[in-house]
């Protein structure tokens, strides 16, 4: 549980160094959908902080792989669940405006009630999802 | 520049979280989903770190006038509990259950060159815009 802890701290302290200093919010959903407004030109000086922050993120796993790290990803191979999983949580996350660091972190640390039904919401359905898989004898 | 400096750490920092809670792994999330199976709560501090770190800041947030290197803090503008919120979140946890992926793990792992993972990537961009371009930003924020 020390691992958790530990990454939880990390992550912790991203998203207060992302409020602090920049004033924003640390959530992918906001940071992905922000990457799409830059294709206008205009919206740069407003959402330049995307662009950093996403490349942050992905230069985080090669450092951490190089410097020793062990993060290993096992996954289903079926194209078609992990293709319409993508399609739903891209689409769902939109719709809901947050995911699990937006609602989930940032939300809840702010006290927010917003957050706090989309996060009661989306682990109940994925516990539902995750119980209904087994039961049917799904693999993923 | 300093705001995409620091922008550029929080990311950073936030990919580390991730890998090292091993959030990243999608078998470890769905493994934490799996309550009425074989449960691995261990996950449950990563969210408790986080969120109680957060909260700290955040109150203390309060006391400031406008962050170090931008005019201010974007509190974000909802707080509507309307049939789109929870439309939206129900949607998400069902993909979230069924491969055990969420937008920041995926992100995270998109240098591992996965093809599963990018394929997934992929298809959360193609989401987001098919809801953005069917249904579109919420309206009257607030």
């Amino acid at each position: 549980m020390l691992y958790e802890l530990l990454g939880g701290l990390l992550i912790g302290a991203a998203a207060s160094l992302l409020w602090l200093g920049v004033g924003r919010i640390s959530g992918m959903t906001g940071v992905l959908s922000s990457l799409f407004m830059l294709t206008r030109n205009e919206q740069w000086r407003r959402r330049g902080w995307a662009l950093a922050f996403f490349m942050g993120l992905v230069v985080a796993y090669p450092i951490y792989m190089l410097s020793g790290g062990e993060a290993p990803i096992e996954m289903s191979d079926n194209a078609l669940l992990w293709a319409s999983a993508g399609l739903i949580v891209g689409f769902g996350t939109y719709l809901g405006n947050g995911c699990t660091s937006g609602h989930g972190v940032c939300g809840m640390g702010r006290m927010s009630l917003r957050s706090v039904v989309a996060t009661v919401t989306f682990i109940a359905t994925g516990v539902l999802t995750v119980a209904i898989m087994n039961m049917l004898e799904v693999g993923a | 520049m300093k705001a995409l400096i620091t922008a550029f750490a929080s990311g950073l920092l936030f990919g580390f979280g991730l890998l090292v809670s091993g959030m990243n792994n999608p078998a470890k999330v769905r493994g934490f989903l799996d309550i009425f199976g074989d449960w691995q709560p261990a996950l449950i501090a990563v969210m408790g770190g986080a969120v109680t770190l957060f909260a700290m800041t955040y109150a203390l947030s309060q006391k400031q006038s406008k962050p170090w290197f931008s005019e201010r803090f974007h509190v974000p503008a909802l707080n509507r509990i309307d049939i789109r919120l929870l439309a939206g979140a129900s949607l998400f946890g069902l993909g979230w259950g069924l491969v055990g992926l969420c937008p920041g793990p995926a992100l995270v792992n998109i240098a591992s060159l996965d093809m599963r993972v990018l394929g997934f990537v992929a298809m959360v961009l193609i989401g987001n815009r098919l809801a953005h371009h069917l249904i579109g930003p919420v309206k009257n924020p607030g």
